[in-house]
């Protein structure tokens, strides 16, 4: 049994199939990459799995439990954690407040002994700052620990963002497009981070991308995508090589691979 | 290898972060409990109903301010927790238990209307406990074999064991440890995960299900937490005025609740505070004022619920992070001085957010 496992999905918003029949199995531990051209249907993958959006059918599997039918907040509460295409911070609150609220599907405190603060929660207040003082300095995230969100650079609220999935300790980590928007250097650090998160950490990657040069580094299997039907998958070369690939990418309109 | 370097997050959870910002609590909260000594009658018998209405606003601040979910049906948990006070007083149970179960009642009928908040947002929800208010106000007047409806009821001043709450220093001073618990749990709440939830879904409802918060939970949470507090401010409205009707609690009241913390600043406690002083003050505001003004048209009638309109609009107009707001860039021009920049609130955003999408 795999670790993760898309069963034949399939939604259509009003006419339009955004997802048609789409099936694929990550491994754990792995990197596993979805491209596709603008629209294919890669974001609503990842909707689809947190339950913002219903499957019209198919279904996921995650570690031999059905999850296409539970409610949006057990999908995180099972070990699942994402980032999101168009950032999605808690902005009017500090670096450090988001990476603890990442820390929120561990609380063990009810809100009777929160409204005392009690020796317990008290705690559990040191025990999720430590944890998240651990991503702070895995991330680089010193400096920003105490700033609002808000003001940030983008590509600082993207590693905030990436530092609030990695504080949830998932077992399966969803990004989608962390390099949009980074510079050169922004995406080294990010490969880096990658390989740790899945090295040293163990955490296995489901990952939605558009720079390609990222997507061969550090991917161990890879899916093309094109209008929400799957083109092909596999290994990173074989996928990107695929002559259906680069036609979906540079043909018909001549759709920027970065775009 | 790698350093671990030890810090000491003892630090970061403590109510006060500094030694300093303790005592300047400290001597508030002194001030406070000496007040009585230098002020007269009338004087206290206001910051009664400020502290009284703080406990209300920091409530609603909880809901609105910290969870994003607007209430236009504050009055209503009001209003049960006055009726549940005073008619468990009118048939012999004693305060510290009517005040509690007046708190508790308010804050099982918020969990109710949490649910629509599950389905509505921004305006829609704001009719929608519109709607839950003018419900309850018309139970109040009809259920009259228990609520003695437009008639009324007498509520007794409170009494805990022997010390009787009857002097209006005494009455300033069971409010002001009430304000005081209130707050203390607020903060309480606030540093803690269910706090933070709320403020996760007041900014992202999306990223908040991501972390694995429950929207069915914690909206139901906020509902029920502000219900519960605005309660018991309605059981010490009830015993504080020692007479209730259904009139006291109406849509205008739920409204300036709203103009309160909106006043004060959304997104702090300190905000609900300041905003409930201001508006309970705003009245004698507008007397003083008068003295300014030209006698034909201080002597105008309908002129005081206009400038009471008309302070709150410059107010939202021109200090959208409320008085709180103001008070921060005061004493950090001082904290500064002299090299305070005009720019460095530029980016602050209200946190009130009317619709998503
Ligand atoms: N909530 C929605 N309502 C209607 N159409 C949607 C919705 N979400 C996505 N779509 C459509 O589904 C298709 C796939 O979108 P998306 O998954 O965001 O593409 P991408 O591969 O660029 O991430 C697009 O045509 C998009 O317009
Ligand atoms: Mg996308």
């Amino acid at each position: 049994m795999s670790f993760f496992e898309a069963q034949q999905i399939s939604i259509s918003f009003g006419g339009l199939m955004a997802l048609n029949g789409v099936s694929f199995e990550v491994n754990k531990g792995e990197v596993f990459s979805i491209i596709g051209p603008n629209g294919a249907g890669k974001t609503t993958i990842f909707n689809c799995i947190n339950r913002y959006y219903d499957l019209d059918e198919g279904s996921f599997i995650f570690k031999d439990k059905d999850i296409s039918k539970v409610r949006p907040h057990v999908v995180a509460d099972l070990g699942i954690s994402r980032t999101f295409q168009n950032i999605e911070l808690f902005k009017n609150t500090t670096a450090i407040d988001n990476l603890l609220l990442g820390r929120h599907r561990h609380r063990r405190s009810n809100l009777f002994t929160e409204a005392l603060f009690s020796p317990f929660v008290q705690r559990q207040e040191i025990d999720s700052r430590e944890k998240a003082e651990e991503v702070i300095d895995f991330l680089d995230l010193q400096a920003y620990r105490d700033q609002m969100v808000a003001g940030l650079p983008f590509g600082v609220q993207k590693t905030v963002e990436l530092g609030r999935a990695l504080a949830m300790e998932p077992e399966l980590l969803l990004l989608d497009e962390p390099s949009s928007g980074m510079n050169m250097e922004e995406i080294e650090d990010l490969a880096f981070w990658i390989t740790d998160i899945k090295e040293e950490l163990g955490i296995t990657i489901l990952m939605v991308e558009h720079n390609m040069r990222l997507v061969k580094e550090i991917s161990d299997r890879v899916l093309a995508l094109n209008f929400g039907v799957v083109l092909t998958q596999g290994d990173p070369k074989g996928v990107l090589g695929h002559p259906e690939v680069m036609q979906a990418y540079l043909g018909d309109e001549g759709v920027s691979i970065t775009g | 290898m790698r350093f671990i370097m030890k810090r000491d997050y003892y630090q970061d959870i403590r109510l006060f972060k500094y030694r300093s910002t303790f005592f300047w609590y400290l001597a508030l909260v002194i001030g406070c409990f000496l007040a009585p000594t230098v002020l007269d009658d009338y004087f206290i018998s206001q910051l009664t109903f400020i502290c009284m209405y703080s406990v209300a606003t920091v409530g609603l601040m909880l809901l609105t301010g910290y969870t994003g979910q607007v209430s236009m049906g504050h009055a209503a948990f009001f209003g049960i927790g006055a009726f549940t006070s005073a008619i468990l007083s009118s048939k012999g149970v004693p305060f510290v238990l009517a005040l509690p179960a007046a708190g508790l009642l308010a804050g099982v009928v918020g969990i109710f209307i949490g649910l629509p908040a599950l389905r509505l947002s921004g305006l829609y929800l704001a009719i929608a406990t519109m709607g839950f208010g003018f419900i309850v106000e018309e139970i109040l007047v009809r259920w009259e074999s228990l609520t003695h409806g437009n008639m009324g009821m007498m509520v007794d001043p409170p009494s805990i064991g022997p010390l009787l709450f009857e002097s209006e220093t005494s009455y300033y001073y069971l409010t002001l440890v009430i304000l005081t618990l209130t707050i203390l749990a607020a903060r309480n709440i606030l540093r803690s995960p269910t706090g933070r939830a709320m403020i996760a879904i007041r900014d992202s409802e999306v990223a908040a299900q991501a972390m694995g918060i429950s929207m069915a939970k914690y909206k139901t949470t906020a509902f029920a937490i502000s219900a519960f507090f605005t309660g018991v401010a309605g059981s010490l409205y009830a015993h504080k005025l020692t007479f209730i009707n259904p009139e006291s609690f109406t849509i205008f009241v739920s409204i300036e609740f709203l103009a309160m913390i909106i006043v004060g600043g959304l997104g702090s406690i300190h905000g609900a505070v300041f905003g409930a002083a201001f508006i309970i003050f705003l009245p004698q505001l507008i007397i003083m004022t008068k003295d300014y003004m030209p006698k034909y048209l201080a002597d105008q009638t309908g002129l005081d619920p206009v400038l009471y309109g008309l302070m709150i609009i410059l107010f939202i107009l021109f200090e959208p992070l409320g008085i709180y707001g103001r008070w921060r860039k005061t004493r950090f021009y001082f904290e500064m001085f002299p090299l305070y920049k005009k720019d460095t609130f530029r980016r602050e955003k209200k946190y009130f957010k009317a619709e998503r999408h």
